[in-house]
């Protein structure tokens, strides 16, 4: 679904990834993990497509197409989905209206019909059960005075409603109380399926009891330094960053 | 040029004397005086420095007349909205149009009609009110209107009556009125405890002629009243709009204005609200919208006179091609006006690299124990929410329009009546639409 070969990109003139490799099919989820400045983020933002990173080599195919030729919007057309770390708001604009404009964009796009709203509304009642909300949400703006954790859980609401191929979530956990963690991993979990895809951006092992991976990828200094099974997460919570720079170090000698 | 305003006056005093009242002869008198002193203000003053008004003041306008007879309802359609119980006065070319106009379900105690009908009915509300706020010191173009206006909206809301419906004031300007000047007059006096809504419009039918309107609104919030009074401004954009509207503010009353300027070639509108006593309240929103060459000024001034007062300003501009906004908001606090709260906010959104905005907010405060903040903002649509409305799937393009929406229309949800609301979104959304 996703091959990431030999990817290398900046922001400005400051290299940030440095050749990072990763193969994701169906099915899978991936857990992303690393020291803060590691490059996840920036990994999950070039595969979005972000204007202000530049790739300079490598290439990445999504579902066979060349991602890196592909707007940011025909990404997300295609099935890519970013959860940000950091939702914008937007006020002005309804979550409501926000939901189905993106929702029938994704259908323009596939050449089918537009929803009205009513129609629309009968698919968010099903959506919005994924992380347990009521509809009172749809009426406020986008992610305006919305606290960290109804952020996040608003970003997987729009993936429950966009049903991408392909989800990477960057850092969802990062400022969420473990009530709001449950809920943002079992909606996530709910929304599994054999032909999709996750790839789990995190700093803190913790989220991966929730979300259970696949695989697991430490990313160190803009490099994928180790990969391996989900017991990887747990090794690394147990020794800490240290280890992968050791690790990384000795590799490199 | 003054002169051919003397001159102008001098013909129609007569009859103006014989139809108005004796106490308002003085009146039009002194402010005729006046303006042949000041004469137009020049660019040398800094009150006009970004806006100059040397090609309406060389220009020799004529009384507009009116041609309600030619025009048919249908073709007012796009400037009426609202309700069918809403009152609405419609002007034509300054003149008032009976049949044109419709008289809607007032509730009693509330009065809906010209001006010239309420001077001529006579009674104490005007002489109490009128030309007693907007101050022909202050402005020429005040001192002109009050010196020639012949007519405009009057509403009165009794003691205690509550006006769930909106007032409509709708001016309209023909293609004959090329070359005219009309002088627009409003007066609304909301009594004690009485809450109301008024809506002044300001529009051209058919596209591009060169006029001039040049309108003064009073308002009186008595004490503990509540009023929104929005304005719409979408002239003709070769044509010259010099406004101003004044709200004296009660005591314990809450006066909400919004402004919404998208027309003219040349808009400037002086919204001046003085909180008249304790604990008054005022709300100043704002939006325009300019396109082409449009120059669009707005000055406002918050008289906090008086302790407790509470002030909130928000005012947004979105400048495409060259067009040019001028914002200048003075908040002025006396001394004795402790315990003022007043926030003022100025946010322009710029689409285009040759528009040009010049912003500068005044406060002037001799109390010590207030509350007073003020920014001012300049910039581009945010890369990083373009980014993510794309990575939702909504093309660039979209994610722009929806974003300039959103900038606009948190400021049109501050408005309390809902049809005036939805109306203001019409506009904005058929602006954001053009050329798409």
């Amino acid at each position: 679904m996703l091959e990431v070969k030999d990817l290398h990109a900046s922001a400005g003139d400051k290299e940030i990834l440095k050749g990072i490799s990763l193969s994701v099919n169906p099915g899978e989820i991936h857990a992303i993990m690393g020291p803060n400045g590691s490059g996840k983020s920036t990994l999950a933002q070039v595969l979005a497509g972000h204007p202000a990173l530049q790739v300079t080599s490598g290439q990445v195919f999504f579902q066979g197409q060349d991602l890196l030729d592909m707007q940011p919007e025909e990404r997300a057309q295609a099935g890519l989905f970013l959860a940000f770390q950091y939702p914008v708001e937007i006020p002005g604009v309804s979550n409501a209206y926000f939901l189905r404009a993106a929702y029938n964009e994704m259908r323009k796009a596939r050449g089918e019909d537009e929803v009205d709203p009513m129609d629309f509304l009968d698919l968010l009642e099903q959506k919005l059960k994924v992380v347990d909300w009521g509809p009172e949400i749809m009426q406020r703006a986008v992610n305006s005075g919305f606290s960290g954790g109804e952020k996040k859980r608003n970003e997987i609401l729009q993936l429950a409603v966009l049903e991408p191929k392909l989800a990477i979530l960057d850092e969802t956990d990062s400022g969420l109380d473990i009530d709001a963690l449950r809920t943002v991993a079992a909606g996530v979990n709910q929304l599994r399926r054999p032909d999709n895809a996750f790839i789990v951006i995190t700093h803190y092992q913790r989220l991966l009891n929730y979300i259970v991976p696949d695989f697991v990828h430490v990313l160190s200094n803009g490099k994928v330094v180790m990969s391996g099974g989900k017991d990887l997460a747990l090794e690394l919570e147990a020794r800490g960053y240290e280890w992968v720079d050791a690790q990384a170090e000795a590799l490199a000698q | 040029m003054s002169g051919a305003y003397l001159k102008e006056f001098e013909s129609f005093a007569g009859a103006a004397t014989v139809e108005g009242p004796e106490w308002l002869e003085p009146i039009r008198r002194s402010a005729l005086a006046r303006f042949a002193h000041t004469g137009f203000p020049t660019a040398r003053e800094e009150e006009w420095r970004f806006t100059p008004v040397t090609p309406l003041a060389q220009t020799s306008w004529r009384p507009a007349v009116g041609v309600s007879d030619e025009i048919a309802r249908a073709q007012l359609a796009p400037f009426i909205f609202g309700h069918e119980e809403w009152c609405t006065l419609v002007f034509v070319n300054g003149e008032y149009a009976p049949g044109l106009s419709s008289s809607g379900n007032l509730p009693a105690g509330v009065v809906a009609t010209t001006l010239a009908e309420a001077l001529r009915n006579g009674g104490d509300v005007l002489q109490r009110h009128l030309a007693k706020y907007a101050r022909t010191e202050e402005s020429p173009f005040t001192a002109l209107n009050t010196a020639l206006f012949r007519d405009g909206g009057f509403v009165h809301v009794a003691a205690g009556v509550d006006l769930p419906l909106a007032v409509n004031l709708v001016f309209v300007s023909t293609p004959q009125a090329a070359g005219t000047v009309t002088h627009p007059r409003n007066l609304i006096v909301v009594e004690r405890n009485a809450r109301a809504s008024v809506v002044e419009s300001y529009v051209t039918l058919g596209p591009g002629a060169r006029y001039w309107t040049n309108p003064v609104t009073e308002v009186w919030t008595g004490p503990n009243s509540w009023v929104e009074h929005t304005r719409i401004q979408r002239e003709s954009e070769a044509a010259y709009h010099v406004a101003t509207t004044q709200a004296e503010v009660s005591r314990d009353s809450h006066y909400r204005s919004f402004s919404m300027a998208m027309g003219a070639a040349l808009a400037r509108h002086n919204l001046n609200a003085r909180l008249a006593d304790q604990y008054a309240e005022a709300l100043l929103y704002g939006l325009y919208l300019t396109h082409g060459d449009q120059l669009v000024d707005n000055h406002t001034v918050l008289y906090h006179d008086h302790p407790h007062g509470h002030s909130w300003e928000v005012y947004k501009g979105i400048l495409d091609d060259r067009s040019r906004a001028v914002f200048n908001g003075k908040v002025m606090v006396k001394r004795e006006a402790q315990k003022t709260d007043a926030k003022q906010t100025n946010r322009n959104l710029i689409l285009s690299d040759f528009a040009k905005v010049d912003t500068k907010p005044q406060l002037e405060i001799f109390a010590d124990d207030v509350k007073c903040t003020h920014g001012a903002t300049v910039g581009q649509l945010d890369e990083v929410s373009l980014f993510y409305a794309q990575s939702r799937g909504f093309p660039l393009a979209e994610a722009r329009r929806m974003l300039t929406y959103a900038f606009a229309a948190e400021v049109i949800e501050e408005v309390a009546l809902e049809p005036v609301r939805a109306e203001l979104n019409r506009l904005l959304l058929e602006r954001l639409n053009e050329g798409r």
